[in-house]
């Protein structure tokens, strides 16, 4: 998945909109090395999705409630709205594209959301799978409370919980054993 | 939902950062995790020209216990990071539990425990724990270095003893009495929301005498600042918190509080809920002594 030699990337500069403060980041997105000019009050989730074209990050109530933008920082789930790109300097990110880049096989936790149909219209399910993956990659199984404590930091307004927990338990089940 | 332009600079040190809010061509704000103001900014709540962040000053990392006994939680460190600190777990059991209840782990992540005192939501967890645990905060700014307790830190809802040049520095938290029970008890619609009524209560037990020794009762929800409730308090105080005491407590709850209305609840729901809270609440701190 990561490049052994990192691809450099940079991303051009838009024009300037107004005279606000602009910053040279360079971050970690998927593995890849990429250097960008970012405007202040440029969201995180709106860096990936409109700056890198990482439109898997979806984008609901950008104010911290639904979940749906939901990212790992250096592996820690985290809400890209409530995040500005300018604070990322330095920092990994991991967004849904990372998990089976092109013909890759899917990962346990997709394959698990997959199978257990853990998805309704599908719009939160990025932000999910990027929390369940967090929770599969620690060292010891999650306790059933904690799983439902970051499960509840995501809104699916399909009410399609039922089956995203069966598909995080057996994602858990697969990486730590029943 | 995007924010006014602002500018952003990240501070290197303590006194950067104090020289940046004493620039008075510049309204600056400070920002550490950024899980209340960045709601605020995209709300365009908060329009800051410069936004200071502090989380990557090197002396404001710290999380440690001096040889006193007292827990100092620097103004960088993450509630993540407090929650999981297996000497926070040990000895001040309350501060991790009330952590939990903040949000979600996607929030507590990058939430640091400073940023939730300074920016003092009246229904936050964090205010309460503090004024239970009698923290201290140490402040910084063009005046120098000052400690305010937390009984004077909380001044009304978002406005606390820290001063538009200031930045809170750390939080201190006093080692608890040595044999102590505590308990966390929140109401809220869903789990991870502001509590529409929370208390934490601290209870110290007399090992000889096998009662109450001393008891804080401390209230979120119920006005503008932690409302500290002595009359509750005093009704616990040397007694075994049997039903007598609770039935007390609850009366002193119901006759001492006076929270306002909102959407969320009517003023007497929130009393009713706040004395039902307090009762479970003392019950589980006298099981824990």
């Amino acid at each position: 998945m990561t490049p052994s030699v990192p691809v450099q990337t940079t991303v051009r500069t838009p024009p300037l909109a107004e005279p606000s403060g602009w910053h040279r980041i360079t971050l970690t997105v998927n593995g890849e090395q990429i250097t960008a000019e970012v405007e202040s009050r440029l969201l995180l989730s709106d860096f990936l999705r409109d700056r890198l074209g990482l439109t898997g990050t979806h984008v609901g109530c950008e104010h911290g409630v639904c979940g749906a933008c939901t990212v790992l920082l250096d592996d820690e789930p985290v809400r890209t709205c409530l995040a500005l790109a300018v604070q990322c300097d330095g920092v990994s990110v991991r967004t849904v594209e990372s998990l089976a880049p092109g013909d890759a096989p899917l990962t346990s936790v997709q394959r698990a959301f997959h199978e257990c149909h853990g998805m309704q219209c599908g719009f939160c399910t990025p932000g999910f799978v990027m929390t369940a993956t967090a929770l599969t990659e620690q060292p010891e199984r999650p306790g059933p409370e904690e799983v439902a404590d970051a499960l509840g930091g995501h809104l699916c307004r399909c009410t399609g919980y039922r089956n995203i927990r069966r598909a995080v338990c057996q994602a858990l089940d697969e990486r730590f054993g029943e | 939902m995007k924010p006014t332009p602002f500018d952003y600079t990240t501070a290197r040190s303590v006194a950067e950062a104090v020289a940046l809010l004493a620039d008075p061509t510049r309204d600056a704000k400070i920002m550490a995790g950024g899980q209340s103001l960045i709601p605020m900014l995209n709300m365009r709540l908060a329009r800051p020209e410069l936004l200071v962040d502090i989380t990557r000053i090197p002396e404001l990392s710290h999380l440690t216990v001096d040889a006193s006994g007292a827990l100092h939680i620097g103004a960088a460190v993450r509630q993540s990071r407090t929650a999981a600190d297996p000497a926070v777990r040990r000895g001040w059991p309350l501060l991790a539990a009330a952590i939990e209840h903040i949000g979600h782990p996607q929030i507590r992540s990058r939430g640091t425990v400073c940023g939730s005192l300074a920016h003092h939501d009246p229904a936050g967890e964090l205010p309460t724990v503090a004024r239970a645990l009698d923290a201290r905060f140490v402040i910084t700014g063009p005046r120098g270095i000052r400690t305010v307790r937390a009984e004077d830190f909380f001044v009304a809802t978002f406005s606390t003893a820290v001063g538009e040049d200031e930045l809170l520095l750390e939080a201190v938290f006093p080692p608890p009495p040595a044999q102590h029970g505590w308990a966390f008890e929140e109401l809220t619609r869903r789990h991870g929301d502001f509590a529409t009524v929370a208390v934490s209560v601290l209870l110290e037990r007399d090992s000889v005498a096998g009662t109450v020794r001393s008891a804080r009762v401390v209230f979120s929800g119920a006005g503008p600042v932690p409302v500290r409730l002595p009359a509750a308090e005093d009704t616990l105080v040397g007694t075994r918190v049997g039903e007598e005491a609770l039935a007390a407590a609850r009366r002193a709850a119901l006759a001492g509080l006076s929270p306002s209305a909102d959407v969320h609840a009517s003023a007497a729901h929130r009393r009713e809920t706040a004395a039902h809270l307090l009762v479970r609440a003392c019950t589980t701190a006298w099981e824990r002594c």
